[in-house]
C-alpha cells in the first residue's frame, strides 16, 4: 500500500533556512544541509525547498545548493523558486533535484507547464498554488507570496487554476493555504476536501500543521497523499518518528 | 571494479551517481560503447518518456551494445522499462532484453496517476538483488507506466494492483522505483547489485 508522506517545507533565502508567519517576519532556522540531514535521519519521506525570493526577485534558484543537498540526500527533495523555462527546470533537476515546483512563474505564463512536461514528464512537475479566501467566499490564488510587498492577489479562482494545471501536465498539486499557514490550527480541511474531489493526481497539504491530529486529519478527512509543514518541525514541537507512530496507530498507511 | 552509467539523457543520473559515490563507487557518465562493453557493471538510469529514451539510445548507437552486454545490467525506473518489450508509453519497441510489457496504470478513485510516494516491497523470487530485504521495507516510486506480474517479477508492489517492483532476466535486472532516493533500503539494493 502506497504510503501518506510526511514531508518538511525548507523556505530557502540568502543560502538559509528561515520561517515565516503567515508568509511574513522571516526568521533564519538553519543551514540547508544540516537540516535536510536531521530530517532524512527522522524519517522524512521528501523534502522540499523553497527559494522564495527567487520568483518577487525574477531569478531562477540558486543551483550550488542544490547541488549539495543532492550529494548527502537519498530521499527525493523537490526545488520551487523563480523556474521560468525548460532550460531552468533542466539545470535544477540535472543539479539532483527529483522534482521542480512552478508557482508565480507559471500563473505568468501557464504554457511552462506543458512545457516542463514535455520535456521532463509529468511525475517531475509540481503546481505550487497559494490560495486565499476572499470577501466573496471564493478562494482566489495568490502570486510571488515569498516578498509580501509583492504579493498579488489574481482574479483566478483556485478550483479553476488546479484543473487547468492538471490539464497542462501537473504531475502533482501543491495546495498552500495561506489563511491557515503558519498559525498552528489545522489545515485548511474544507479547502483540500473540495480540491480533492477535483485533483486526479498526487494532492499535498500545506499550512497550518500544528499537532499530530492535524496531520491524521488531513489525510483521513480530506485523503490528501502528503502533508507539508515547517515550524512545527523546525521547532521541535513535532517530531518525525513520534508523529509517524502515531499516525500508524490512527491506521493512516505511512513509512515507519 | 568499474561501473558506467550509461548517458541516455536522464534526469536522475546525478542522483544514481551520487548514491553510488555515498557506497564509495566513483561510476563514470559515459554514452561510449567501448567503455560501457568493458565495465563489470553496466547501471541504465532514466526519467522521461520511452520514446524519447529509447530514440536516445538509437542517436547515441547503443541499442544493439546494450542488447549484447554480459555483465550484470540494472535499469532504474524508465531504464528499467527500456529493458522491456514494448511499452504503451508512445507505443515504444524497447530493447527486448526482459520479455514483459509496460503498461499504464488505469486512474481508479483514490488511484492517482502517477503512483508517487513510499511503497511496500514484497519479495517473489528470492534473488541475490533482493538480499536482506525486509517484509516491511519501502522504496521511493515515481511513475505512471508499469510493468505487470510475471516470470521475470523478483519482487511486487501494490498500486490498485501487483506490478513488477524488481525485475530480472539472465545478467538484466530492473528496478521501477528510484534506489537513489530509497534510503537506507536503496542503498542496500544498490549495494547487492554491486556485489552480483
Amino acid at each position: 500500500m502506497l504510503s501518506r508522506r510526511i514531508i518538511p517545507c525548507l523556505d530557502v533565502r540568502d543560502g538559509k533556512v528561515v520561517k515565516g508567519v503567515r508568509f511574513r517576519d522571516h526568521v533564519v532556522m538553519g543551514e540547508i544541509v544540516d537540516l535536510a540531514l536531521r530530517y532524512r535521519d527522522e524519517g522524512a519521506d521528501e523534502l522540499v525547498f523553497y527559494d522564495i525570493t527567487a520568483s518577487p526577485e525574477g531569478r531562477s534558484v540558486d543551483r550550488t545548493w542544490v547541488e549539495r543537498v543532492a550529494r548527502v540526500i537519498d530521499i527525493p527533495f523537490c526545488v520551487a523558486g523563480g523556474i521560468r523555462s525548460v532550460d531552468e527546470a533542466r539545470a535544477v533537476l540535472h543539479a539532483g533535484a527529483d522534482k521542480i515546483s512552478v508557482n508565480s512563474p507559471a500563473l505568468e505564463r501557464p504554457a511552462l507547464i506543458d512545457e516542463l512536461a514535455a520535456a521532463f514528464g509529468v511525475q517531475c512537475v509540481v503546481v505550487g498554488i497559494d490560495s486565499l479566501r476572499d470577501a466573496d467566499g471564493a478562494w482566489r490564488v495568490r502570486q510571488y507570496t515569498g516578498d509580501p510587498d509583492k504579493t498579488q492577489a489574481l482574479p483566478r479562482k483556485t478550483l479553476d487554476w488546479m484543473i487547468e494545471a492538471q490539464q497542462r501536465g501537473a504531475g502533482e498539486i501543491v495546495l498552500n493555504c495561506m489563511g491557515s499557514d503558519g498559525v498552528r490550527q489545522g489545515y485548511d480541511l474544507e479547502q483540500l476536501s473540495i480540491a480533492r474531489a477535483i485533483c486526479q493526481v498526487p494532492l499535498i497539504a500545506s499550512g497550518g500543521a500544528g499537532a499530530p491530529e492535524h496531520f491524521r486529519d488531513a489525510f483521513i478527512g480530506a485523503d490528501v497523499d502528503g502533508a507539508l509543514a515547517a515550524s512545527v518541525f523546525h521547532s521541535g514541537a513535532i517530531a518525525i518518528p513520534a508523529l509517524k507512530h502515531y499516525l500508524h496507530g490512527q491506521g493512516v498507511a505511512v513509512r515507519l | 571494479m568499474s561501473v558506467v552509467l550509461v548517458d541516455a539523457g536522464g534526469t536522475n543520473i546525478g542522483s544514481v551517481r551520487y548514491a553510488l559515490q555515498r557506497l564509495g563507487v566513483d561510476a563514470a557518465l559515459t554514452a561510449d560503447a567501448a567503455t560501457i562493453r568493458a565495465a563489470h557493471k553496466v547501471i541504465l538510469p532514466g526519467v522521461g518518456a520511452a520514446g524519447p529514451g529509447m530514440a536516445r539510445l538509437r542517436e547515441l548507437g547503443l541499442v544493439e551494445l546494450m542488447r549484447t552486454l554480459t555483465q550484470p545490467v540494472l535499469g532504474v525506473c524508465l531504464g528499467m522499462q527500456l529493458l522491456c518489450a514494448h511499452s504503451e508509453e508512445g507505443d515504444t519497441t524497447c530493447l527486448g532484453l526482459i520479455p514483459a510489457p509496460v503498461r499504464r496504470f488505469v486512474e481508479a478513485p483514490g488511484l492517482r496517476v502517477p503512483h508517487m510516494g513510499w511503497n511496500q516491497l514484497r519479495t517473489k523470487q528470492p534473488h541475490p538483488l533482493l538480499a536482506g530485504l525486509g517484509d516491511d521495507d519501502q522504496a521511493y516510486f515515481v511513475h505512471s507506466y508499469a510493468v505487470p506480474v510475471g516470470d521475470w517479477s523478483l519482487a511486487t508492489s501494490d498500486y490498485g494492483e501487483a506490478f513488477s517492483a524488481v525485475i530480472a532476466r539472465d545478467n538484466f535486472h530492473g528496478m521501477q522505483f528510484h534506489p537513489e532516493r530509497s534510503a537506507a533500503v536503496g542503498a542496500k539494493l544498490l549495494q547487492n547489485f554491486l556485489a552480483l
